[in-house]
């Protein structure tokens, strides 16, 4: 597997996750290995069930402590989480933070959005006066492109839509000022055009600080798009993991291979851009 | 808009004018506003449209789970919208409606095979081993093993769970069947298997579906015509090939460029795929 010049942000090495249930224990993660670095994305995909959000909960040690063992070695910024614990405490909220999946149910439906991304911002900067966080803070909800960030600052969770919620989620995360971003099914619950914004302000932020991505999803066409590396995973393996248009347009094993013949697809139109018209139908060159 | 590409006469259903109001403390929101379209017998028409364009209550309506506030809702020559409960349920066995949350949708107490049986019994099928053997069938049809007959919804994954309230929407031998958003909780893999499903069944009984979607490439794989809704009016319409190779209306544009299909995604972190999308959206920022 390729790797960074630099030392990765993420370093992922054997990483097996047990999970005690009412059933006895399950092993959900099993032995699994990556790396991610500054400005790349890297996406773990796969069904329910496969492991994908155990392996990132993990990563961040937010797995349930006593119900959770896990074993191998997740370095985070150099400090291995799995060995210690209080690394992870450390490093959450400052070098690495976590964009939940469900907006709905992710922000308090008691305090105002501002509020919330105002503790996030003390948090990292203890310092910081009402005022400045404010002010930092609608300076983040225009980066993630909220309008009217003044006026919204007092609003509640209610009196936005959910695309709009998923953004505050961003500009919450964003307000550690992370080398790293854990994006849990980041789009899933939203429309696709409302998808498409968050997906597009994601690579932006990307593209202007740098920030490596480890991103959960089970669709393959948000995997395709903001990727650089993929890993296809089924029950807690890995049994495929390339480079993202690789994994998409030649992938080596069945269950890739079946997971993308089992997507829907769309057929060609007659988009005026330039993107469709070098391959016939998506052929593999 | 144009005219749905059957003629009235051999329709099916027809959709008329078709208004639903929900009460609300500000006067009433029109959720469904004038929506006007129709079916043929074995024809699949989808309906697709963002969160909150009316597409489920559009689907609630032609169930009579709610009554419309005016308009026509046709089937087969009776208009539905204006009956009363006790003259629309002789009908009701003719209409079915295949629900989006698996979770919820069953009743948790019962079996497998009791909740298939139920319709049955409903049905008029008096004898017990009969209504047995029936639902063994459907349960079968809908590619479930025989050991589900007596296990309970939470014993099922969500894929079986979508495929028993297939077969209980089929027990009552439906001509039309409405899905709303019925694949869209579960895997990929499983979305492709609940759809050969429906469609294998409408090749064997020439069953009519409306499939309520919000995913484009579901709606290409299983409609032949299709319905897109915006804020409770209809955009446009027509066969859905043509309709998703050539979209005229600039909301089914954005629509169409928002679907992300993998295979037609081009170079390493295209930005451009999700911009122009992004750019149409700053709209999407007027609540509050």
């Amino acid at each position: 597997m390729a790797s960074p010049a630099h030392d990765p942000l993420l370093e992922v090495e054997d990483l097996q996750i047990e999970l005690v249930t009412q059933r006895g224990v399950v092993r959900a993660v099993d032995g699994v290995s990556f790396t991610v670095g500054h400005g790349e994305t890297v996406t773990l995909i796969g069904e329910s069930g496969s492991g994908k959000s155990t392996t990132a909960m993990g990563v961040l040690r937010l797995l349930p402590e006593g119900l959770a063992v896990l074993s191998g070695a997740a370095r985070i910024g150099g400090e291995d989480v799995v060995a210690d614990p209080d690394a992870a405490r450390r490093a959450r909220g400052r070098t690495v933070s976590l964009i939940p999946q469900d907006p709905m149910t992710a922000l308090s439906p008691v305090h105002t959005v501002g509020r919330q991304l105002g503790d996030a911002l003390r948090l990292r900067h203890p310092g910081l006066s009402r005022a400045e966080a404010r002010e930092r803070g609608t300076d983040l909800m225009d980066q993630v492109r909220i309008s009217k960030p003044e006026t919204r600052w007092k609003a509640y969770p209610h009196q936005f839509s959910g695309g709009m919620l998923q953004r505050i989620l961003i500009a919450i995360a964003l307000a550690a000022e992370p080398q790293l971003l854990v994006a849990d099914e980041p789009t899933s619950a939203l429309d696709a055009t409302v998808q498409a914004g968050v997906l597009d302000l994601l690579m932006d932020l990307q593209e202007r600080t740098g920030v490596g991505m480890l991103m959960i999803t089970h669709d393959l066409g948000v995997a395709r798009l903001v990727s650089d590396r993929i890993h296809v995973m089924q029950e807690g393996r890995f049994v495929e993991s390339g480079p993202a248009e690789q994994i998409v347009e030649r992938p080596e094993h069945a269950y890739t291979r079946r997971l993308l013949a089992a997507v829907p697809g769309l057929g060609p139109w007659d988009e005026d851009g330039l993107a469709d018209d070098n391959t016939p139908l998506g052929a593999a060159r | 808009m144009s005219q749905p590409t059957a003629a009235h006469q051999d329709a099916f259903l027809t959709v008329e004018g078709l208004v639903v109001d929900y009460p609300t403390p500000a006067g009433p929101v029109r959720a469904v506003d004038h929506v006007a379209f129709s079916v043929p017998r074995g024809g699949s028409l989808a309906v697709v449209g963002e969160s909150g364009c009316g597409k489920s209550t559009l689907a609630r309506a032609i169930v009579r789970l709610l009554k419309p506030a005016s308009g026509r809702i046709v089937l087969d020559g009776t208009d539905l919208a204006t009956l009363t409960e006790r003259r629309l349920r002789p009908l009701r066995r003719r209409v079915q409606m295949v629900f989006q949350d698996p979770y919820g949708s069953l009743d948790p107490h019962l079996t497998a095979e009791e909740i298939v049986a139920e319709p049955l019994r409903l049905a008029g099928v008096k004898d017990k081993a009969e209504r047995h053997r029936r639902a063994g069938e459907l349960l079968d049809r809908v590619g479930l093993p025989s050991s589900a007959l007596h296990r309970r919804p939470a014993e099922f994954s969500g894929g079986q769970r979508q495929r028993i309230g297939i077969a209980r929407a089929l027990a009552s031998e439906p001509d039309l069947l409405v899905c709303d958003e019925a694949t869209s909780a579960l895997d990929v893999s499983v979305q492709a298997q609940v759809l050969d499903l429906l469609r294998e069944l409408q090749t064997e009984t020439g069953i009519t579906y409306i499939v309520i979607a919000h995913h484009l490439g579901v709606v290409r794989e299983i409609s032949t015509d299709i319905v897109v809704l915006k804020a409770g009016r209809v955009v446009e319409s027509g066969p859905t090939a043509a309709v998703l190779a050539s979209p005229t209306d600039p909301y089914t544009r954005a629509l169409r460029r928002a679907a992300l299909d993998p295979t037609a995604i081009r170079g390493l972190k295209p930005r451009a795929a999700a911009a122009p999308t992004a750019a149409a959206l700053s709209s999407e920022g007027t609540g509050t």
